[in-house]
């Protein structure tokens, strides 16, 4: 009995310290018993297998090419994986090689996280524009492919209806795609077309601020960077609002559902404007009767989000110089084409565009890279895109519900403007 | 592991345990031993981020920057009250719910309780089918309403059906009016099960006698209610209207899942809206102030109910 109350507080001690202490990402501070450099990796393709698996193809590959690194890479879940990167970095605790969402880069290089990518301008050069991420005339971050969206549709279906198929050269203008939508609507569809509005979170801007900029607004004035009055709600924006109001309202969109293109597939709409990812099974669903065709132009020319997930190097990284080893062997053409064709994604290279099942130049997906070279906007390249991307959001799903469109662009550009003043403009001057 | 106090301390040599002092010393040395992985814990995840909480909310503190944070003094709070119109509404929406969930929750789950307190084949059925969506995961449950109540979901159907189509239903989650609404129903029916337990348990405490002396009188079901379950479920009540009432002011989960604080912030909560100025738009000083008003709050409500309900002797 006496004996034991030490043990009994030690034991509680330790038992305390044990849960509470935390494991350390390694920084590369060590060496595998073979002598090698561990290289940290984070990814967020947790759950997205025909992904991880390049990655792992790439990492075991240069694993093997090499003797002087030897990369260790973990996944994350795409919902928790921005989160797990802030709480790392406040930490100390960041990876080496990281890959983030194109729009959010300049925000996390502006608070430090990130050191200049560095690889060889060659690289970079050949990419898509889209899939590179500069932050005050640094390259910061560079993707492997890109994204795109269009809107699908049945060429049964609407040659039925006597719809005119809308091509590159001649897209669908605001007044014909208001006709298009009436005529699908008395065809029987009760709602004509899905544009995904059951989505939340980054879908939000990254599928309707392409509308928005089509209409000549924009989500912030990207001379100055430093305010979104006049952009977010000027006459075009406020005429977008009102054009976006009226999907919903005359009953041509819903935002009920389920997320992903299954109400296309199920003929429930005749038209879904989604992403290049959904293609491979529209195909498959659809056959020959499926079409990709150009978003409908809104008075500025079609437009569509561009920048998708990219690489980046953390600044706490010791061993950059091994980070870029891996990003410039990773940037190989096959792997780009592997990435392109087990995901369903725009490689980021002409050449592994060439060699791809889909995206090659008679691929049936040809028309996604046509439309990611000529209608593609980046997100606002500012660290206020955090705050742009929410209040946005907020702002068209609340125009979505009928609230007064000046009022609520009004309210999400003070809301804006209040953050990017509140931090000294981001080191905009 | 208990200690138990060393009765026989008495006949053991006294050198051996010189060093341990006194058998209360060594008590409390078992004690604190025990408390420890508990103690730690709190003091590592609830205390340091309570106190931290309030020294961020007078600064412009930012959850990402390079910038290093400045003392702003009340400008957060005054931001909150002045400049913040969804701040307000949010407000406003948390008190709608609790005001309608604290007696409606209370009150069902005692009529549910009630009728599940009696002796007969196949009563534990009941109790369960009750009690099976408090331990669903909220997440799943908001994500199952969410279905049922969209335009084309069960619920409207099941209006369709009953009422031959003269009634349509409503689109629930997506009309300003009834959005609210919608997730008070939904929230009751959730957790309704949880306090229905609470009050069997109270009214497990009542001695049979006293009913059967009741009836002796001549009380009349409705008089035995008043007279004698009332009465012996006082403090049973305190800890449940106490209860409901912080997880009511703390609704976040629902609205994260369903509807964002939409349509047009109608279900925005102090909560929600809290974590939405602070995580997606990296907001922590100002996160931090309003989650200090809301603590502040919540106390306030909790220790007025505290009196209000007190043992009057």
């Amino acid at each position: 009995m006496r004996t034991r109350t030490p043990i009994l507080v030690s034991a509680g001690l330790v038992t305390a310290i044990a849960l509470t202490g935390c494991g350390q990402a390694g920084q590369g501070d060590t060496t595998t018993a073979d002598g090698r450099t561990p290289l940290t990796m984070w990814t967020h393709s947790a759950g997205n297998p025909a992904e991880l698996e390049v990655y792992e193809q790439i990492i075991s590959d240069f694993n093997a090419s090499q003797d002087d690194y030897e990369v260790v890479h973990e996944s994350f879940p795409q919902g928790a994986y921005n989160d797990a990167i802030v709480a790392a970095a406040a930490s100390g605790d960041l990876p080496c090689l990281l890959d983030l969402d194109g729009p959010i880069m300049p925000n996390w290089a502006w608070a430090g996280y990130l050191q200049p990518l560095g690889i060889s301008t060659d690289i970079t050069d050949s990419l898509l524009p889209t899939a590179v991420g500069v932050w005050d005339d640094e390259i910061y971050s560079a993707g492997y492919w890109d994204a795109a969206l269009s809107i699908f549709a049945r060429k049964s279906v609407l040659e039925a209806n006597g719809v005119r198929i809308p091509t590159v050269e001649e897209p669908w203008t605001e007044d014909e795609f208001a006709d298009v939508l009436a005529t699908l609507k008395s065809a029987g569809y009760d709602t004509p077309i899905d544009i995904g509005a059951e989505d939340k979170g980054e879908w939000w801007p990254y599928a309707y601020s392409p509308f928005l900029q089509s209409f000549g607004g924009d989500l912030i004035d990207r001379d100055t960077m430093l305010s979104a009055d006049g952009a977010l709600n000027g006459p075009d924006a406020v005429a977008w609002g009102e054009w976006f109001q009226g999907l919903f309202a005359d009953g041509y969109a819903n935002n009920s559902g389920t997320i992903g293109n299954q109400e296309f597939i199920d003929d429930e709409v005749a038209l879904s404007y989604t992403g290049v990812w959904n293609a491979v099974t529209a195909l498959d669903e659809v056959g020959d009767d499926l079409l990709i065709l150009p978003p409908p132009d809104l008075g500025n020319g079609p437009k569509i989000g561009g920048g998708s997930w990219q690489w980046a190097i953390s600044s706490s990284c010791d061993d950059a110089d091994g980070a870029r080893a891996y990003l410039e062997f990773s940037f190989q053409d096959k792997y780009l084409t592997e990435f392109a064709d087990k995901q369903v994604v725009i490689p980021a290279t002409e050449a592994a565009a060439e060699a791809s099942k889909y995206f090659g130049e008679d691929g049936a997906l040809r028309p996604f890279v046509e439309f990611s070279q000529q209608y593609a906007v980046l997100r606002p390249e500012t660290p206020a895109y955090a705050v742009i991307s929410t209040t946005f959001e907020t702002a068209a799903k609340d125009i979505m519900n009928g609230a007064d469109v000046q009022q609520t662009l009004d309210q999400a550009v003070s809301e804006i403007d209040a953050n990017i003043e509140s931090n000294d403009g981001y080191g905009f001057q | 592991m208990t200690v138990t106090p060393p009765t026989v301390a008495a006949e053991e040599p006294r050198r051996a345990y010189r060093r341990f002092r006194s058998t209360k010393g060594r008590e409390t040395w078992a004690g604190l031993g025990m408390i420890a992985p508990a103690g730690i814990l709190l003091v590592l995840f609830l205390i340091i981020p309570v106190i931290l909480a309030f020294a961020l909310s007078f600064t412009n503190a930012r959850l990402i920057s390079p910038n290093p944070p400045r003392f702003v003094g009340m400008d957060n709070f005054l931001r909150a009250f002045t400049a913040d119109p969804v701040f307000l509404q949010s407000v406003g929406n948390t008190a709608v719910f609790a005001l309608v969930v604290v007696p409606v929750q209370a009150g069902l789950g005692l009529l549910l309780a009630v009728l599940v307190n009696r002796r007969m084949r196949g009563i534990t059925a009941f109790r369960v089918i009750f009690f099976i969506p408090v331990v669903t995961s909220i997440v799943v449950v908001s994500i199952l309403w969410k279905f049922m109540y969209q335009n084309d979901g069960l619920i409207n159907s099941m209006i369709d059906a009953i009422t031959f189509g003269a009634w349509q239903g409503a689109d629930w989650l997506n009309d300003p009016n009834t959005a609210l609404g919608a997730i008070i129903v939904m929230s009751i029916w959730q957790a309704v099960g949880f306090h229905m337990i609470i009050w069997l348990a109270g009214l497990q405490t009542i001695p049979e006698e006293l009913y059967e002396a009741a009836k002796m009188d001549g009380a009349s079901p409705w008089r035995q209610f008043t007279s004698v379950t009332w009465p012996g479920l006082r403090p049973t009540m305190v800890f449940v209207l106490v209860t409901i009432t912080i997880a009511a002011l703390g609704l976040f989960v629902q609205i994260s899942v369903m509807t964002q604080g939409g349509p047009v912030n109608s279900t925005s909560t102090i909560v929600f809206h809290a974590v939405r100025k602070g995580y997606a738009q990296q907001e922590i000083g100002y996160a931090a102030a309003i989650s200090l008003i809301f603590f502040i709050a919540v106390l306030v409500i909790a220790l007025i109910q505290r009196r209000l309900t007190r043992e009057k002797d």
